[in-house]
């Protein structure tokens, strides 16, 4: 039974068309001139010392802050524009009748663009398994989904460029294809809590069709739900980080999260399970820490341990996993995430 | 009287959306009787994949968003 879903007015095209044409070329404009701007106001507007303790500590914070808020709104904008062509309901019908390991792949990419929200992973859950899509390939979705977040690719990208941020999401989606597909060879269907299976299937709903106005309109209101959401994070999270860049001396981590310390990668994700953070809080302070020598290897599983394996997500999905389900996916994906630190230590 | 469910189990965007449909309601002076579905097997009877969920007289209108209040406006005087 299909039920399409209601849509809103249209507005005047070229009027949109021309108002983005500046806001871009705005934002250009700024993002070449902030740390200019920022050199100026420390280091001659304020008279403090280059290369002082709370010069550069300033520096960084008034640097880094417009930077990263700017960078959120652009790249948010971009990448919610790219998420009104998904949906859960496309993926889904996308994912059906594909085998494990095709699936798995083709799941984990589509977690990245798929719009989804912590608290649909019941429904999503529920509603993919119910039209045939393996328990295994489900999982590589859901792991992917969370965990490859575009807040912390954006803030990556900000701090450490693009070769970090690309890390990131290709060790997060060889997490999420390894653990789906582990998942789906032991075949734990059975430890799936008993009315999913008795559900019936709802039929598909069409996806809403969207003209542009309403994409930019849908992606702006999206940059104005994130960052109003993470701003405050990540003041605080840049302020920490401009303190240890200021004040913490040079290698003064490599001892006990360098690369040396075999135990760092797996003392960083077990600290991480029961941590959570939205990626904006973790990063800057991440940042910082890497700054002074802790190895990128174990400061990524730290980062992906936090927000990818979340207490409120776990409890929530236990209203439809049964307690063996919930240790094995944890597990899983917490020696998934392990391994990987432990890679990139060794390859970087 | 509208009947409208707001389905979603209790985090944050979810009481989001109940909040902005209660003051889109209020703002309209409609006389509407407003249920949080929080139940998932209640939620699942839906065609729904996200929340959260917005239902208007048994229709499904969103899901997935939180719509904005000139949406549901137009969903409510439609």
């Amino acid at each position: 039974m299909d039920q399409s879903l209601s849509h809103p007015t249209q507005s005047p095209k070229l009027g949109i068309i021309l108002l983005l044409g500046i806001i871009t070329i705005a934002w250009f404009v700024t993002y070449n001139l902030l740390q200019p701007l920022a050199d100026w106001i420390s280091y001659s507007a304020l008279g403090l010392t280059r290369g002082s303790h709370l010069g550069d500590a300033v520096a960084f914070f008034l640097y880094d802050v417009p930077k990263i808020l700017l960078l959120l709104s652009g790249m948010i904008f971009l990448i919610s524009i790219l998420r009104t062509f998904f949906s859960p309901e496309r993926t889904r019908a996308m994912l059906g009748g594909k085998r494990q390991g095709i699936g798995n792949v083709l799941a984990a990419m589509l977690g990245i663009v798929t719009p989804f929200c912590s608290c649909s992973a019941v429904p999503l859950f529920i509603g993919f398994v119910e039209s045939g899509i393996p328990l295994g390939v489900t999982f590589s979705f859901l792991i992917a989904a969370p965990t490859i977040n575009e807040v912390a690719i954006i803030l990556l990208f900000g701090l450490f460029g693009w070769k970090v941020a690309g890390l990131y999401i290709v060790s997060g989606l060889i997490i999420a294809i390894l653990a789906g597909m582990v998942i789906g060879r032991l075949n734990l269907e059975r430890y799936v809590e008993d009315f999913v299976w008795k559900m019936q299937a709802a039929g598909g709903v069409e996806g809403e069709k969207l003209n542009w106005a309403d994409r930019i309109q849908r992606a702006w209101e999206s940059v104005k739900e994130i960052v109003g959401k993470v701003w405050l994070y990540v003041i605080v999270g840049i302020a920490v980080g401009a303190g240890i860049h200021g004040y913490v001396p040079e290698s003064a981590l490599v001892g006990i999260m360098g690369k040396q310390a075999w135990w760092s990668v797996p003392a960083a994700v077990l600290l991480g399970i029961p941590l959570y953070s939205n990626a904006a809080g973790v990063i800057p302070i991440v940042s910082a820490l890497m700054e002074k020598g802790a190895s990128l290897g174990t400061v990524l599983a730290f980062m992906m341990s936090v927000v990818g394996l979340s207490l409120p997500e776990t409890i929530i999905l236990r209203r439809v996993l049964k307690p063996q389900l919930i240790v094995v996916f944890v597990g899983t994906v917490a020696i998934a995430i392990m391994i990987t630190g432990y890679l990139f230590n060794l390859v970087l | 009287m509208v009947n409208i469910k707001v389905l979603g189990s209790g985090c944050a965007n979810c009481k989001r959306l109940e909040a902005t449909v209660r003051r889109v309601v209020e703002t309209l002076a409609v006389e509407a009787e407003i249920e949080k579905v929080t139940d998932y097997a209640e939620i699942m009877k839906w065609p729904i994949l996200s929340t959260p969920g917005l239902v208007i007289n048994n229709k499904l209108v969103s899901t997935g968003r939180i719509p904005s209040e000139k949406e549901i406006t137009d969903w409510l005087t439609a």
